[in-house]
């Protein structure tokens, strides 16, 4: 059961929220500069972050939770890569318009409707991801496409907004934030709930990432594109993955999200057989033991006693071995409990939450624990938890134990988790509703002309799909196809065949095998743009270089930063004129035949001497031409 | 509670919609909060409900919150369909939560006059609703309940750059009233923009207070979780509740981080960024003290900068004298300026005029007549200095000693905008020549000092490396 799951029989779904940094050289809102990032900082600003009320008045959950735990909020700052808007000091300025037309064209591409008139929206976080407490974002475009496996997968809307701060460290009640990439424009890609397995999870964020690469205008790197996906089971409920960095990686996790939910359900299923059926079923009793564990050998303990801290012990009722339920491999609901306390009681000192099973693995404990039974009096059907720190994070902390256990009586809560290495997620925050959204009074709306959008239309790169149906009709390997499109190759491909005529394979595979090489091996391939490209390909069909030359001149003009003519003359290629050649060639091959042994077959033979001609040519005669010429000449001798 | 009013009865139905969208809308007989499936040209269906519009913004899109929280407009002449599937108007309310009573608190009372310090946040429009009663703060800011018993009075609702001699007199009248009722503090509830002009005239027409007065705002605006409105409400509540000084206060943050709050003499402070938290600065002397949320290491949350103030003391009596003449300007001297400005002043019967010059306090000598005229007809001419820092002296070159001739009365280090507040304050109480010069001359709340200190003037220049280096340690 849980290293295999019938996804269609568990009724697993998925969506997928795609975020892309844009390449525009200013931030979104205000005149720093984006993508440039530093690790250093020459100012601290301190904060917290208050939720405001509701509609009703209230906080809501999320703002509440968020709230509880009274985070210090530490924001870096560098001169160099952050102003007053991002600290919150200085209101919006304008919309970035280069932001919004990157939107509109990646809209475009996924056959969308462009808003006829942008609005600001606000959007609250608490974490300090952001120093306003909110996000700044934008719908641009509803109600899009794009092809997926023989169907149409929906792309519910794409939004613009500012990208939020990088987290430095998050250890008890303070976090700190570096703001470098605070502000950068971002677009968020939000898919339909469409996707029935991890691995479609995987192909569609790769689709969605060649479809942004294919605008040639977003960010690439590390972080400049990350995932949340969204996740539920038949009779489960919506998590969302944050922070998926690579689509290899979104396959494991979904899988376990999945076996996470099944098993959540179970364990309610059990919770009901033991008439725990709400919430307010589940009771809880906390005490503080700190006089019992004063004597324990257990440093975590004594560390947090020594620093005034308590140790306090959570009973809750009805709920022996649940703790024990495997949620996912080597996970149990234990893990629910300890997401939960690290997270809103700031507990964060391993092993944060100890359940009385864990509690004999300690050598020596079992006489505390008789201590601790003692006092919590439990009866055989409850079980008792144990944590330490601070006091009042411990009464937080019993809190949220009691809380997860009355979640667990109605099954998956809603849930922001955070992914893991391994594929493995923990949480993070409860998942927010659209109550946190409210308009941007601040700045005034964009109104997005029909005209404007049909320029940008009219500049529209041809969508991935149909490069990728072409290029492979002309023989590509799709894989080169895809390369090609996010790299930006697949411009120059589609310029150099059409300016020089070149062959579409030789033209895809030259650039694509060549662009990678060059890259690899540390090259300035960005030297070679699609002028480049067609000077190379038009020295070759003007017969002036053979095509085995063609990745020789171009790495030779990307290194030595010359143009095709200078590169093929600094390499000494120039096709050598047939009778020049062919004498040489005369030569090797009656040496070569001479020295062949007999079982070779003809074939081989002319392959044979073809490559040591050509290698020995260093290049200055065309290969086709030479075969051709050692066939003959090998049909002569034999004869 | 989908329809449940009918439209004709909706009051704003078309709240800021003009032109071809509120022909649709009149057609369709929908308007704003009702909720809609509005279809567009291109089959895309819009549910959500419908916002006001600004009247500053085009009449050809319609505003429509998304049921996912976020806003777009949609333009009238793609709209194919639209149907209202429910209505239910925003309810600018926040609940009341009674606001515990302590006997052992100190009491305190907060005047609003339509700065919002908290507020609850209408998520459909983005709208800030202000909270003030003591049950609505109580409700968005618990922890005022754990400081003082709060009790708040609405003098009025208008925004900072409306308050005005009427609303200083009313506000003046106000505080003596809760005083003599015997509480313990009065706190102001203040927009940002004229703070620190209420400070300096509440110090003239409010003197002598037995406790202290203490004005507060919000830079950042409430509704977002970063605000500064909750902490410098806190601070404000617990210095008008224990604090030492018995004088009119702004409090406001010390540094942009959520750290501390510094209390400004009211005649002393300014506002100096458009919208930094730390806007608020004492200019030509240290302030009075800082006050922060949880108390030092000696247990009080309050830092005294100086020993020079008035002291806490429920047996003095107050004098208010809320008396204002309207009649007074101040102009701001720049090169080139004319005399022209201030002949029509005098012809217009203004009775003073505050002149904000260069330097130590010079204008050019083609104003000379001008004034000369203007003091002869009545007007009384103030100096001080659009540098704000320093003080007048006008016996140092020729132009100043010709100006003192002319019977321009030089007010040291007084700010300019204190010097507006003093000047229309002390003609609201007499036009004899002498006794102006007397009393616009004779500090009654520091408006002037004998002395400036060193560190009175600090402006660190960013960019120095012995100044990053020292920015660098410290919570900005
Ligand atoms: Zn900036």
């Amino acid at each position: 059961m849980l290293d295999s799951l019938d996804y269609q029989a568990v009724g697993l779904i998925s969506g997928l929220e795609v975020h892309q940094q844009l390449m525009t050289s200013e931030k979104l809102f205000c005149r720093c500069p984006a993508g440039l990032y530093t690790e250093t900082h020459d100012g601290e600003v301190l904060r917290h972050m208050r939720p405001t009320l509701s509609e009703l008045g209230e906080y809501d959950g999320t703002a509440l939770m968020e709230f509880k735990t009274k985070k210090e909020i530490i924001y870096l700052l560098n001169q160099q890569n952050v102003c007053t808007y991002e600290m919150d000091d200085t209101p919006p300025f304008l919309v970035n318009q280069e932001a919004i037309d990157v939107t509109i064209e990646l809209c475009l591409a996924m056959n969308m409707d462009v808003i006829d008139e942008v609005h600001i929206a606000r959007k609250q976080y608490l974490d300090g991801s952001i120093p306003t407490g909110f996000q700044r974002t934008a719908i641009v475009g509803v109600n899009g496409w794009i092809p997926f496996k023989g169907r149409r997968l929906t792309i519910t809307h794409v939004s613009v907004e500012e990208d939020s701060c990088r987290e430095v460290k998050d250890k008890g009640h303070q976090i700190i934030w570096r703001t470098d990439r605070l502000g950068m424009p971002l677009t968020e890609t939000v898919t339909g709930p469409e996707l029935f397995t991890p691995q479609e999870v995987r192909e569609a964020i790769l689709l969605c990432g060649l479809v942004a690469r294919s605008t040639g205008r977003v960010r690439t790197g590390i972080g400049a594109s990350r995932q949340d996906v969204n996740v539920s089971v038949r009779g489960g409920d919506r998590c969302e993955i944050k922070g998926v960095p690579r689509a290899g990686l979104a396959v494991k996790l979904v899988h376990n999200e999945g076996l996470r939910q099944c098993n959540l359900l179970k364990i309610r299923e059990e919770l009901h057989r033991r008439g725990l059926r709400t919430p307010d079923s589940v009771r809880m009793t906390a005490h503080d033991v700190s006089d019992v564990c004063a004597t324990a050998d257990l440093g975590f303990m004594q560390r947090a006693l020594q620093a005034g801290g308590k140790v306090y012990v959570v009973k809750i009722e009805g709920v022996a071995e649940i703790a024990q339920h495997l949620t996912q491999p080597d996970t149990t609901f234990l893990d629910e409990l300890r997401g939960r306390v690290r997270v809103i009681a700031c507990l964060d000192e391993a092993p944060i939450v100890l359940s009385s099973a864990a509690m004999p693995e300690f050598p020596g404990k079992h006489g505390i624990l008789e201590r601790l039974r003692k006092r919590v009096n439990p009866g055989d059907n409850d079980d008792f938890f144990i944590v330490f720190g601070p006091e009042e994070d411990c009464r937080t902390a019993a809190e949220e134990i009691r809380s997860r256990f009355a979640d667990a009586t109605a099954g998956v809560p809603k849930e922001t988790r955070q992914a893991l290495v391994g594929g493995f997620t923990t949480f993070e925050r409860i998942l927010p509703g659209p109550d946190r959204m409210y308009p941007d009074t601040d700045l005034p709306p964009t109104r997005i002309t029909r005209q404007r959008m049909e320029e940008i239309r009219s500049r529209l790169k041809p969508p991935p799909w149909e490069r990728i149906e072409r290029y492979t009709s002309w023989r590509v390997p799709e894989e080169t196809a895809c390369y090609l499109i996010r790299r930006g190759g697949a411009e120059i491909v589609d310029a150099v065949v059409e300016k020089t005529g070149v062959d579409g394979l030789l033209a895809g595979i030259v650039i694509g095998q060549q662009y990678k090489a060059l890259q690899r091996s540390g090259v300035p391939v960005q030297r070679l743009g699609v002028a480049e490209w067609i000077q190379v390909f038009d020295l070759y069909t003007d017969g002036r270089i053979p095509r085995e030359a063609i990745p020789a001149v171009a790495s030779t003009m990307a290194k030595d930063n010359l143009d095709a003519e200078g590169a093929s003359t600094a390499l000494g290629i120039a096709l050598r004129k047939h009778e020049v050649w062919a004498k040489e060639a005369d030569r090797l091959t009656f040496e070569g035949y001479r020295c062949k042994s007999n079982e070779d077959t003809d074939q081989k033979r002319v392959r044979f001497l073809t490559g040591r001609a050509v290698r020995m040519l260093k290049g200055k005669a065309p290969a086709a031409e030479v075969a051709e010429f050692i066939k003959t000449k090998l049909g002569e001798v034999a004869r | 509670m989908s329809n449940s009013i009918p439209f004709n009865e909706r009051a704003d139905r078309f709240q800021g919609y003009r032109g071809p969208v509120k022909e649709i809308l009149e057609k369709h007989q929908i308007g704003v909060w009702s909720e809609v499936d509005v279809t567009n040209d291109r089959g895309s269906v819009f549910a959500g409900v419908i916002l006001p519009r600004s009247e500053t913004f085009d009449d050809l899109h319609l505003v429509v919150k998304l049921f996912n929280g976020y806003n777009i407009g949609i333009a009238a002449e793609r709209i194919v369909s639209i149907r209202e599937t429910g209505y239910k108007k925003a309810v600018y309310k926040i609940p009341e939560k009674e606001f515990p009573f302590d006997p052992q608190k100190k009491n305190v009372t907060l005047l609003g006059t339509g700065g919002t310090i908290a507020s609850r946040l209408d998520y459909r429009t983005g709208a800030v609703i202000p909270a003030f009663t003591p049950g609505e703060l109580y409700g968005a800011v618990p922890e005022l309940a754990d400081i003082a018993n709060l009790t708040t009075k609405k003098l009025f609702g208008v925004f900072s750059e409306n308050m005005g001699p009427e609303q200083y007199k009313v506000l003046a009248v106000s505080i003596g009233k809760e005083i003599a009722k015997g509480v313990d503090g009065i706190v102001v509830g203040h927009g940002t923009d004229t703070m620190s002009h209420t400070g300096a005239i509440l110090s003239f027409m409010v003197q002598n207070s037995p406790v202290p007065i203490v004005v507060v705002g919000s830079q950042r605006s409430s509704d977002r979780p970063s605000s500064d409105a909750a902490l410098n409400l806190i601070n404000a509540v617990r210095t008008a509740a224990e604090c030492d000084i018995a004088e009119v206060m702004l409090c406001m943050f010390g540094p942009t981080s959520d750290n501390y709050d510094l209390l400004h003499r009211g005649t002393r402070c300014r506002k100096m960024h458009s919208s930094y938290r730390s806007t608020f600065r004492t200019i030509g002397d240290t302030p009075l003290g800082t006050v922060i949320r949880y108390p030092n290491d000696d247990g009080s949350h309050f830092k005294y900068l100086t020993d020079d103030f008035l002291r806490r003391d429920k047996t003095r009596v107050p004098v208010i004298n809320p008396v204002f003449e309207e009649k007074v300007t101040i102009l701001y001297y720049y090169p080139g300026f004319k005399p022209d400005i201030i002949e029509g002043l005098t012809d217009m019967g203004y009775r003073g005029i505050v002149i904000a010059g260069t330097g130590l306090g010079h204008v050019n000598k083609p104003l000379y007549p001008a004034i000369k005229r203007a003091i002869q007809k009545g007007v009384t001419v103030v100096m001080t200095v659009q540098t704000l820092w320093g003080f007048t002296q006008m016996y140092v070159y020729d132009t100043g000693r010709d100006l003192l001739d002319l019977g321009i009365i030089p007010l040291d280090n007084m700010l300019p905008e204190t010097a507006y507040m003093k000047l229309a304050w002390v003609l609201g109480q007499t036009d004899d020549r002498r006794q102006i010069h007397t009393m616009m001359t004779t500090p009654i709340n520091h408006e002037t000092t004998p002395r400036e200190p060193h560190n009175g003037y600090l402006i660190l220049q960013g960019g120095l490396p012995e100044v990053d280096a020292f920015v660098q340690k410290h919570w900005k």
